[in-house]
């Protein structure tokens, strides 16, 4: 890979890390430590289910927030402070900054969420006290919320490269949360007529669809994901990342820096 | 220096005012109606909690379950007779997550028995567990939970026969279901049929509550049993002497039995001046119908 999109991707991470953006490592082992305590004395037979939904539930909350307030200030917060002026007047192309800053912020939370793994792992076998075959299911439930990260990271890139952190943190959030809805949107695409269905149908397409990837209560339940789903979703993932990517730096070239 | 102690200062207004706070929380829960939490649901459709979840539904459901048991066991526990959320709680945590078997196998236990030991719905409870099997359909636990709440709650035993009979059908079904749905077929009220099925809920089980609970009925139902041959004894002893035993150890010597009779705890049955058997600790057999004192409320039990 070009050195110079490594060197931008490592400096985001090393920014990113410098925010203290791994002090929510803290609250999310905090949390499942107190919910592993908790719900066994509180409940009834799901301790279990508990570390496994409310761990990856909380891996990918915490993510999707981090994603977002990274994203969206990773173009605006360069220009504000000046600095991308020292970046581009180097041989640096706009485009290799808009992918470094993208794979800079997916690294982040990679790390970030292999050490949340660890951390659900750790709690699974404080409550199980041992491991099952059927727990490896979990690293497929965790491959796909960092796939989640990428559509994400990449929403958040996209407006912040034209729009300010704040208005973009509204629309990546946004979009999230339509994404969440979009087999709804299908829903009512295929109850609809005419030009309606045909808008629908295209706006369902278009935003995100993250219906797909939220497996985590089928596998709380140790029920097997088709290999055929993951194959689907990493090149779903892949696919829109690059378009939003692309869209970014479409925007980002043509964007008057002056 | 100066900012020293200011910073001395403000640590101590922080403890200060936080101790304050606490204090008139504390105060004021007193005052507010107990509660207010437990006895409403905000929201009482389950998909628009599911759409709200944003697909975070498993967890969400965990909380409902959490919820349904801590307002079942608060009701319990005060002896209510009004368990009106319990339904709503079941049936939202069971379409936000349909595979969690525990909320379908503890809850219709929770829904199926007359108030104060639950909510008196055995209907909701067949119900229930209709939808887990719909969803879970090679479940065979909840074909077994089925048949009981229709044959303990509702008395249907064709219905309770019904029902074992399609869970034996299933590949890796328990051999009692079939013999079950056999007996409740023939003998559907009998003790003998109440004592199998509280076996095989205690040794099919591996939940601690649900073996403590069958145990305990099995105790009962010894009791019972028990009860009632020692009060047969006793009407045999009055015929022929014209009176009561004076105690137990009379009885049983007068019917040549070998040592006292004892309830399934080791403790001796007693026998009152009128001439009744009981227990000697009527709180060991909370599912008892025999031997109980006039008069005894038992203490909160489960199922």
């Amino acid at each position: 890979m070009n050195t110079r999109i490594l060197h931008i991707a490592s400096n985001t991470f090393r920014e990113a890390v410098r925010d203290r953006v791994l002090y929510n490592l803290i609250a999310f082992a905090l949390l499942l430590s107190g919910a592993a305590i908790l719900v066994g004395q509180i409940s009834i037979e799901i301790e279990k289910l508990v570390v496994i939904n409310l761990g990856l539930t909380a891996v990918s909350l915490f993510g999707i927030v981090i994603a977002i307030f990274i994203g969206i200030g990773l173009v605006s917060k360069e220009i504000e402070k000046r600095t991308l002026y020292t970046i581009l007047s180097r041989p640096v192309r706009r485009w290799e900054f808009i992918v470094g800053k993208f794979l800079g912020l997916a690294g982040t939370l990679v790390v970030n969420t292999f050490f949340m793994a660890i951390g659900v792992y750790g709690a699974l076998f404080y409550v199980a006290h041992k491991f099952v075959r059927a727990d490896s299911l979990i690293l497929i439930a965790l491959y796909f919320i960092v796939l989640q990260f990428l559509i994400i990271c990449s929403l958040s890139l996209l407006f912040s490269s034209f729009s300010s952190p704040l208005l973009s943190a509204v629309f990546a959030f946004s979009l999230f949360v339509i994404g969440s809805f979009a087999e709804d949107l299908r829903g009512f695409a295929r109850m609809a007529h005419g030009l309606t269905r045909w808008l629908a149908t295209g706006a369902a397409y278009l935003v995100p669809n993250f219906s797909a990837f939220n497996i985590v209560s089928s596998i709380a339940h140790e029920q097997p994901v088709a290999l055929q789903l993951v194959l689907h979703n990493t090149l779903y993932a892949l696919f829109y990342a690059a378009m939003a990517i692309s869209g970014a730096v479409l925007i980002f070239e043509n964007r008057n820096l002056k | 220096m100066r900012r020293r102690n200011t910073s001395i200062v403000a640590a101590a207004c922080l403890i200060v005012f936080l101790a304050a706070s606490v204090f008139v929380l504390h105060h004021s829960d007193k005052i507010r109606p107990q509660s207010t939490l437990q006895e409403v649901l905000y929201i009482s459709s389950p998909q628009v909690l599911k759409r709200a979840s944003l697909g975070y539904s498993g967890l969400l459901a965990d909380i409902y379950w959490t919820r349904a048991v801590q307002y079942f066991g608060v009701h319990q526990l005060h002896r209510s007779k009004n368990f009106g959320l319990l339904a709503p709680l079941l049936e939202i945590t069971t379409q936000l997550d349909p595979h969690l078997v525990v909320a379908y196998e503890f809850g219709a236990s929770f829904l199926a028995p007359t108030p104060p030991e639950g909510a008196g719905e055995p209907e909701r409870a067949v119900e229930l567990m209709q939808y887990g099997i719909q969803n879970n359909p090679g479940n065979w636990h909840l074909y077994y939970d089925l048949g009981f709440v229709y044959s303990m709650n509702l008395k249907d035993y064709k219905g309770a026969a019904e029902a074992f009979e399609k869970g034996s059908q299933l590949p890796d079904a328990h051999p009692w279901l079939r013999l079950m749905a056999a007996q409740m077929a023939e003998h559907g009220g009998d003790v003998d049929t109440a004592r199998m099925m509280w076996t095989a809920t205690y040794q099919n089980s591996t939940d601690d509550l649900i073996k403590k609970n069958a145990e305990a009925h099995l105790k009962s139902l010894r009791v019972d049993e028990d009860v009632k041959h020692l009060d047969e004894l006793v009407s045999g002893f009055r015929s022929r002497t014209g009176r009561n035993p004076a105690s137990i150890a009379e009885l049983a010597s007068a019917a040549g039995l070998r040592g006292l009779p004892a309830d399934p705890e080791g403790k001796p049955y007693k026998i009152t001046s009128d001439g009744r058997v009981e227990v000697r600790d009527p709180d060991d057999f909370p599912f008892a119908t025999e031997g109980l004192p006039p008069g005894y409320t038992p203490a909160p039990k489960f199922r």
